[in-house]
C-alpha cells in the first residue's frame, strides 16, 4: 500500500532544463509546487567543481552524469516485424539524470527553427505539391507558428545567455549574422564566442564560396552577464571539457546556472531527488489526474496527490510515462490506431575530416558551441521538387575539445594499433578540423514507440520500444549535403580528407554516439486524431496534464531541439500561468 | 611538426624535435620533461594485479605490449602503467557492468548494430578470452601468447580484430574490441586511474590534460601551445 503525500497544488515530474523553467514561470502564482527528480541533487559546487569533473574517462567515456541503462534503458529494432533488444550501454543517445537533467552536460548550441520548419507539411504541399511527400512519412505541422513563439524564443535566450549574432532583427538583414533565420525583436543577449582557428579558415572557405557563414549561437557565455532572474554567468575559458561534463566556471548555461538557485529561494518550491515517478495517476473515467506515484530513495511506493501534473522527464520518458499512465492510446502502425508513440523521429547527421601536416589546431581548445555555421543548405533554401527529398541541415566547423581518448580523429586507413597507429596519433593529432552536416530527420509510419512485450525495468513494468531506421529521403538528403560539403572542404586544400555519412545501406546504428536529439513520440498538433498534446502542450485526453520537450515535435528540426524546446516551455508557461489556472479546462477545444 | 615531440624522449633516446616557434624553442628550454611533483606511481614490475591471476596478467601485459608498443615514436602502454589501469577498470563499475542493463533473455546472433547483448560482464569476457587466447596460442604454437615473439602475438591479436581467429568460449572480436579500448583509455586518461603514468601518453599527443583554461589561445592562429600537461592530481611534466 503506497504511503500517501501532503496534496501539493502543482507536481513536476524531473528536473531539468523545462521543469526548472515551469517551477520559475509558475513560482508567482504561489501554489504550491514539488519537484520529483529520479536522480540526486547537483550543484556546480561541489559536483562540477575543478580538477575533478575535468576527467574524461569518469564522464567522457563512463557516463557517470548520464542515466544508467542499469536504471531504465529502452529497447531498439530496426522495423515493426523485428524483435527489440535493450539498449544495454549507452553510446547512440545519452540520456541525462539528476537535478538539471541533460541541462548539465549539454553543448549548448541553441537554435530557433527556420520559419517553415514550423509549418513543415503544409509549406512542403503549398510550395512543391503534396505528392513530394513520399508515402509512408507523416509530418505534420506545428500548431503553432514561429512568428507566435518569438516573444518565447527571446525569452529564453535572455534567460540562458546566448552568445550569438542576429542575422534578421525585424525583418533587417544582419551583416554577419544568418540571413536566413526567422524576424527576431532583438539582438542576441551576449556578443558571440571568439571561434578557433577552424572557425576562421571554415568561415573565409565559405564566404568565398558565396556562402553566409555566421557564428553558432552558444550558450556558453562570452563575457559576463546576468539574466532576468538575477543569474550571473562568468565568461567562458574555453576548458574543452564542455559536452558532456557539467562547467567549472558557472559558463555554460544550464538549470544550475541560470535558474536554480533563483528557483530554490522560492518558498512555495519543493525537490525531492532520488524520487522516481512510475505513473500519473487517473480518476475513475480517466479524465482527471489526480497525482503521480513514485518510489523514493528507499524504495518505497509513494502517492502525492496534486491538481496539477507537468512531465517534464525528457523527450521519450515522457512517453513512456503516459503510456504507463493510459493516458492516450497508443500507436499501432498495422492497424492505424492511436497517437501516443507516433512519429519518433531523430537527426540526421555527417561530415568530413580535414588533415593538415602544416596546420596546429590546438583541439583541447574548445567550448560545446564554439563553432562557424552556415544556412545556406537548411530547409527553407533548398527545392525540395528539384532534388527529390524534404529536409535540410546546418554546415557547421566546430572545435569541442581535444579530448585524446574519444577525440582522436585519424585519417583513413590509419592503423588502429601497434607502432602504425601510434606514429599516425603522434603525427596527427592537433592537425584536423572538421566540417559536419546536422540535418533533419522527417517523421514515418514506421518510425514509433510503444511498450516492450519482454524487457522490464526494476519495478516490473515495460520499458519503452523504439521502432527506427534511415529512410531513403534521409539519406538523400545527407548525401545531397556531403555533396555540398566536398567543395568547401576541398578548396582548404587538406592533405587528407576523410567523409563519414550514411549511404543508402546504412542502417541506425545504436553504438557511436550520434545526438541526444531524439524527439516525437507525444507529438503536439491541431488535431486529437493526429497528435497527442495540444498548442499548449496540454493532453487532449486528460486536461491537469501537461508535457514539456522534444516528444512534442512532429518530425526533427534540422537545429539541436532546445531552443525550440525551451521557446514551447515557456509559451505554454504562460498559458498555464494566465489561462489555465484561473479556468482548468481543456485550453483547446477537440 | 608541432611541439608535441618535445615530450617523447623515447627509451631509444630519440629526440626529433624540430621547434619552430618561439613558444616551441621558449619550452625546449624547460628541459625535458621535469617532472615536478610527481606523486610516486605504482611499479608495474611489483604490482599484484586484484581481478587477473598470474597466468592472465602476463597475457594482458604480452597484449597491452604489442597494442601500444615501446618504439621510436615513445614509449608504449607499459611504461604508461595500462595493465595497472586495465585491472581496476575490471574490479570496478565497468569491470562489473553496473552501470549496463544486464536482464535477459539474452539474444543470440544479435545485429551488432544493437550493440553489446552478451551476458557476460566485461570482467567476464577478459577472463574467458584469455584462457581461449592462450588456448589456441598453445596448440598453435606450443606456448601460452606472453611467450610468443612479437610477430606471432601480433598475428593473433590480428586475427582476433578481423574476427577471423574464433574462440570457443567467448566472442573473439569482443574481447579484442575490450582489450584495445581499455588499453587506449589506460594510456590517456588520467593517471588518478592507474595508468597514462607521468602523462606518457598526453605527452606522446600534446595534450594538455587537465589544465581547463584556454581563452588567451582562442585566436592564436596555427601557434602551437607551449605547456606540458598537469594531470587532476597536480603533477607537471
Ligand atoms: C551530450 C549532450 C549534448 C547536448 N547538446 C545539445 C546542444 O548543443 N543543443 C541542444 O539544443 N540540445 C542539446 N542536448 C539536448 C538537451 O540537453 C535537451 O534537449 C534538454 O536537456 C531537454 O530538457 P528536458 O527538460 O526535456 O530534459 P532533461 O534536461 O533531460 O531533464 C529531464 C529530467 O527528468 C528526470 N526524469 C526522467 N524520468 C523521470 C521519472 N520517471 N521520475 C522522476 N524524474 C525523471 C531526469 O532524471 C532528468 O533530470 C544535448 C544532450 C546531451 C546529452
Ligand atoms: S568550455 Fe566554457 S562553458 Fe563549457 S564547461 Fe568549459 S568553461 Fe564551461
Amino acid at each position: 500500500m503506497a504511503r500517501t503525500e501532503k496534496p501539493v497544488d502543482i507536481v513536476l515530474i524531473g528536473l531539468g532544463w523545462t521543469n526548472s523553467i515551469i517551477g520559475m514561470e509558475l513560482a508567482d502564482t504561489g501554489l504550491t509546487m514539488v519537484a520529483l527528480e529520479r536522480g540526486e541533487n547537483r550543484d556546480t559546487v561541489p559536483d562540477f567543481a575543478y580538477p575533478r569533473m575535468i576527467d574524461e574517462l569518469t564522464y567522457g567515456v563512463r557516463y557517470k552524469l548520464m542515466l544508467p541503462p542499469a536504471q531504465n534503458t529502452v529497447t531498439m529494432r530496426h522495423d515493426p516485424s523485428g524483435t527489440a533488444l535493450p539498449y544495454r550501454s549507452l553510446g547512440s543517445f545519452l540520456p541525462g539524470i539528476g537535478v538539471g537533467g541533460a541541462g548539465v552536460h549539454w553543448n549548448g548550441h541553441t537554435w530557433r527553427p527556420e520559419e517553415v520548419e514550423m509549418r513543415l507539411k503544409s509549406y512542403v504541399t503549398e510550395t512543391f505539391g503534396a505528392k513530394t511527400i513520399p508515402e509512408g512519412m507523416a509530418i505534420q505541422d506545428y500548431p503553432v507558428s514561429y512568428d507566435e513563439l518569438e516573444p518565447y524564443f527571446d525569452q529564453f535566450e535572455k534567460m540562458a545567455g546566448i552568445s550569438g549574432k542576429a542575422g534578421n532583427i525585424n525583418g533587417q538583414i544582419q551583416p554577419g549574422g544568418n540571413p536566413f533565420e526567422g524576424p527576431r525583436s532583438s539582438e542576441y543577449p551576449n556578443p558571440p564566442l571568439k571561434g578557433t582557428y577552424n572557425c576562421r579558415l571554415f568561415e573565409k572557405a565559405a564566404s568565398e564560396m558565396g556562402f553566409h557563414p555566421f557564428p553558432l549561437p552558444a550558450a556558453n557565455a562570452s563575457q559576463a552577464y546576468t539574466n532576468p532572474y538575477g543569474m550571473t554567468l562568468g565568461p567562458c575559458n574555453y576548458c574543452g571539457f564542455c559536452e558532456r561534463f557539467g562547467c567549472i566556471n558557472y559558463s555554460k548555461s544550464s538549470p544550475q546556472t541560470c535558474i536554480l538557485p533563483a528557483l530554490k529561494k522560492k518558498s512555495n518550491f519543493s525537490i525531492r531527488t532520488k524520487c522516481e515517478v512510475i505513473r500519473i495517476d487517473l480518476d475513475k473515467d480517466k479524465t482527471r489526474a489526480t497525482g503521480v506515484t513514485y518510489v523514493d530513495e528507499h524504495g518505497e511506493e509513494v502517492f502525492q496527490p496534486a491538481d496539477l501534473v507537468i512531465s517534464g522527464a525528457y523527450s521519450y520518458h515522457n512517453v513512456r510515462l503516459l503510456m504507463l499512465s493510459g493516458i492516450g492510446e497508443i500507436y499501432d502502425p498495422a492497424k492505424k490506431t492511436g497517437t501516443l508513440g507516433r512519429n519518433y523521429a531523430y537527426q540526421m547527421t555527417g561530415g568530413y575530416s580535414l588533415f593538415f601536416k602544416d596546420k596546429t589546431f590546438n583541439p583541447f581548445v574548445g567550448t560545446g558551441s564554439n563553432a562557424v555555421s552556415m544556412m545556406d543548405y537548411g530547409v527553407g533554401q533548398i527545392d525540395f521538387g528539384k532534388e527529390g527529398f524534404i529536409g535540410g541541415s546546418i554546415i557547421t566547423s566546430a572545435q569541442y575539445n581535444g579530448q585524446p581518448i574519444r577525440s582522436l580523429d585519424l585519417p583513413a586507413g590509419s592503423p588502429a594499433w601497434g607502432s602504425g597507429w601510434k606514429k599516425a596519433a603522434h603525427e596527427w593529432y592537433g592537425h584536423s578540423m572538421s566540417i559536419a552536416s546536422h540535418g533533419s530527420n522527417m517523421s514515418y509510419d514506421t518510425c514509433y514507440f510503444d511498450l516492450d512485450p519482454t524487457y522490464t525495468d526494476a519495478y516490473g513494468q515495460p520499458l519503452l520500444r523504439m521502432t527506427f531506421d534511415w529512410k531513403p529521403n534521409d539519406i538523400r538528403m545527407t548525401q545531397f549535403m556531403k555533396a555540398k560539403i566536398e567543395p568547401i572542404a576541398k578548396s582548404l586544400s587538406p592533405d587528407s580528407l576523410k567523409a563519414s555519412f550514411k549511404t543508402e545501406n546504412s542502417h541506425y546504428d545504436l553504438r557511436p554516439y550520434q545526438t541526444t536529439h531524439n524527439v516525437g513520440g507525444a507529438i503536439m498538433g491541431a488535431d486529437p486524431k493526429t497528435s497527442v498534446l495540444n498548442r499548449y502542450l496540454q493532453t487532449w485526453d486528460v486536461h491537469n496534464v501537461f508535457v514539456m520537450g522534444a516528444s512534442a515535435f512532429p518530425q526533427n528540426l534540422q537545429f539541436n531541439p532546445t531552443g525550440l524546446v525551451g521557446a514551447l516551455t515557456y509559451w505554454a508557461a504562460r498559458a498555464i500561468r494566465e489561462d489555465y489556472l484561473k479556468d482548468p479546462r481543456p485550453l483547446v477545444q477537440a | 611538426m608541432s611541439k608535441k615531440s618535445e615530450f617523447l624522449p623515447s627509451r631509444r633516446g630519440l629526440l626529433k624535435a624540430t621547434a619552430t616557434t618561439a613558444a616551441a624553442v621558449a619550452l625546449a628550454s624547460r628541459g625535458g620533461s621535469a617532472l615536478a611533483a610527481s606523486p610516486p606511481a605504482v611499479d608495474l614490475k611489483s604490482y599484484a594485479p586484484v581481478s587477473f591471476d598470474a597466468d592472465e596478467w602476463r597475457f594482458l601485459l604480452a597484449a597491452c605490449d604489442r597494442l601500444i608498443p615501446d618504439d621510436d615514436t615513445g614509449p608504449g602502454a607499459l611504461a604508461a602503467n595500462v595493465p595497472v589501469f586495465i585491472d581496476r577498470q575490471m574490479s570496478g563499475d565497468f569491470g562489473h557492468a553496473r552501470d549496463w542493463y544486464m536482464k535477459g533473455p539474452f539474444a543470440k546472433d544479435a545485429s551488432p548494430l544493437l550493440g553489446y547483448q552478451s551476458p557476460l560482464t566485461p570482467a567476464e569476457v577478459y577472463h574467458l578470452g584469455i584462457k581461449d587466447a592462450d588456448a589456441y596460442c598453445r596448440d598453435t604454437f606450443g606456448k601460452p601468447f606472453a611467450e610468443l615473439a612479437p610477430e606471432q602475438r601480433d598475428q593473433v591479436l590480428a586475427g582476433l580484430d578481423k574476427g577471423e581467429l574464433k574462440l570457443p568460449n567467448v566472442d573473439g572480436k569482443a574481447f579484442f574490441t575490450f582489450l584495445l579500448q581499455n588499453t587506449k583509455e589506460g594510456f590517456f586518461a588520467d593517471p588518478i586511474h592507474g595508468g597514462n603514468k607521468h602523462m606518457i601518453g598526453w605527452a606522446m599527443l600534446g595534450f594538455p590534460g587537465a589544465r581547463g583554461a584556454y581563452l588567451e589561445w582562442v585566436d592564436q592562429d596555427n601557434v602551437p601551445y607551449p605547456l606540458g600537461p598537469v594531470s587532476l592530481s597536480g603533477e607537471r611534466r
